[in-house]
């Protein structure tokens, strides 16, 4: 029995232990549970060692080594000691007396986070966003575009209104609030259509598994 | 007599409220796999979005450069490995040079089963394919969006190697490309983060590059509206949008044969909310009564 082969029905025994579970709680499940945890902690250290720290860390350290032997000076490599002192510091969470060293790492990765994070989410998904709604509400010769860019407008325009909470939603204010309301709900249907659809692919997946790689029935 | 009748009525529906969840799984489960026997097709229009990612790549002349970031892993296999192959399919077919990459650890080897599984085709397999003239895998490398941002400047800032420890300058294919300024089309196949979003965020929105997708059904609709603001040049939605992207290749696969399944697990779906909500109703209006 080639290698493949026992890694297929490795793949399939689990996949049954998992789905056992929508029948009911069971120590089949708990071990198939159990072994997934267990080894994906192990193969993301695994990863996170040899793709994370060793090329991005120790290899570069060892550069900064070599320019010190070679030069006698290092040009910029010694910047990833900086980084290791704060990855250091991110473990001292394990010493509970010195744990709170570890915030300073924390408030380093928020910190550049936010600000990498703000100027780029504030164009793309922000100021695009909303140029992307100023549309001429009649656009001559094509009644499609006419349809969508007045769905577009009204449909933004009246979501807004919706979390405008310092008026209260009465009159024509709230008529555009409860237009505002199907709207959101419409998005969310789709939202919750793709969904289900993104669950079934999975399902499918696994199904094909089973019967077409496992049990070769089609 | 009717008041017997009004009695087993409202049992029925308490009944069916009540229903064991495990008898749904059943459904859902019987709905999913029988299909899966019956190699049928159905046949769907192409939607604009999808035709759009299709377009976008035949446009380009033979010989154009293009990149596909691999951002996800085997637990979205199902839905973005149809459209990783069919992906290849359209550029090998057009001549076109792919350079294949991942911010994800498990993208880049998702990138070479859907090469085997293209290497298999006749028409492909005639071609005699070389890696490093006509394809080349970087493979993964850490950083995330930081990632994206340095290709921008230098490919070889965040990859001075291939995957398989080549420097990119003795790379055949990567003559000449320096940043996003040398590449036609980018394809980002996302499940996540990073993904497409910080692909807009990061290389469209900075550095003008084009931009198209195929993303998991979860991600679908929060990408629509970066086509609407042309920062994207169509999306792959879902299975759906793997199997209309078959389907404009002229190449029916697996996205397709799935279909089947996914429109009667569906309806089924549909078929139960439907029974839920009468149920609900009839029950409501008894108590009101």
């Amino acid at each position: 029995m080639s290698g493949e082969v026992i890694g297929v029905w490795i793949g399939a025994i689990l996949t049954l232990g998992i789905f056992s579970f929508l029948y009911k709680d069971n120590p089949f499940y708990k071990f198939s549970e159990a072994l997934f945890v267990g080894i994906s902690a192990g193969y993301w250290f695994v990863v996170t060692f040899w793709q994370y720290f060793v090329p991005k860390f120790w290899d570069n350290l060892a550069l900064a080594y070599s320019e010190l032997l070679t030069k006698g000076r290092v040009d910029y490599h010694w910047i990833y000691l900086l980084g290791g002192f704060f990855g250091v510091l991110m473990l001292l969470r394990l010493v509970p007396k010195i744990g709170w060293l570890s915030r300073w790492s924390l408030a380093f990765i928020v910190g550049t986070t936010a600000g990498l994070q703000f100027t780029r989410y504030l164009e793309s998904n922000g100021i695009r966003q909303v140029v992307g709604t100023i549309k001429p509400l009649l656009v001559s010769g094509n009644m499609n575009a006419t349809i969508g860019n007045i769905i577009i407008v009204v449909g933004t325009f009246c979501g807004l209104i919706y979390f405008f909470f310092s008026k209260e939603h009465k009159g024509a204010f709230g008529g555009a609030a409860r237009v505002g309301i199907w709207f959101i709900m419409i998005t969310f249907g789709a939202f919750f259509g793709y969904t289900v659809m993104s669950r079934m692919s999975l399902l499918i997946g696994r199904m094909d598994y089973l019967f077409g790689i496992w049990l070769g029935l089609y | 007599m009717n008041e017997t009748t009004n009695q087993e009525k409202k049992t029925f529906w308490e009944k069916l409220l009540s229903i064991d969840r495990r008898i749904i799984f059943l459904f859902i489960a019987v709905a999913i796999s029988v299909p899966l026997f019956f190699k049928t097709s159905l046949d769907m229009p192409v939607s604009p979005v999808v035709q759009e990612v299709y377009n976008a790549i035949d446009k380009l002349r033979a010989g154009s450069k293009v990149l596909v970031s691999f951002d996800y892993d085997p637990s979205s296999m199902p839905e973005l490995q149809p459209m990783a192959e069919s992906f290849f399919r359209q550029c090998f077919r057009k001549n076109l040079k792919v350079i294949i990459m991942g911010l994800w650890p498990q993208g880049p080897l998702q990138a070479n089963i859907a090469l085997e599984q293209v290497f298999k085709d006749e028409d492909i397999k005639a071609k005699n394919l070389q890696y490093g003239i006509d394809y080349v895998n970087l493979g993964f490398t850490a950083g995330n969006e930081v990632v994206i941002d340095r290709m921008g400047h230098d490919f070889r800032e965040s990859y001075p190697a291939d995957s398989r420890g080549t420097p990119l300058s003795e790379i055949p294919l990567m003559k000449g490309v320096r940043n996003y300024d040398n590449i036609d089309l980018i394809l980002n196949l996302s499940a996540g983060y990073p993904g497409t979003m910080e692909w807009v965020q990061y290389a469209v929105d900075v550095f003008h590059v084009k931009l198209a997708a195929g993303n998991t059904a979860v991600q679908a609709p929060s990408m629509y509206p970066y086509i609407q603001t042309g920062q994207l040049a169509g999306v792959l939605g879902g299975m759906k949008g793997g199997a209309e992207y078959e389907i404009a290749i002229k190449n029916p696969a697996k996205a397709v044969s799935y279909m089947f399944s996914q429109a009667i697990a569906h309806a089924v779906i549909c078929f139960f909310i439907i029974i839920g909500n009468i149920a609900f109703f009839s029950l409501r209006k008894k108590k009101t009564s």
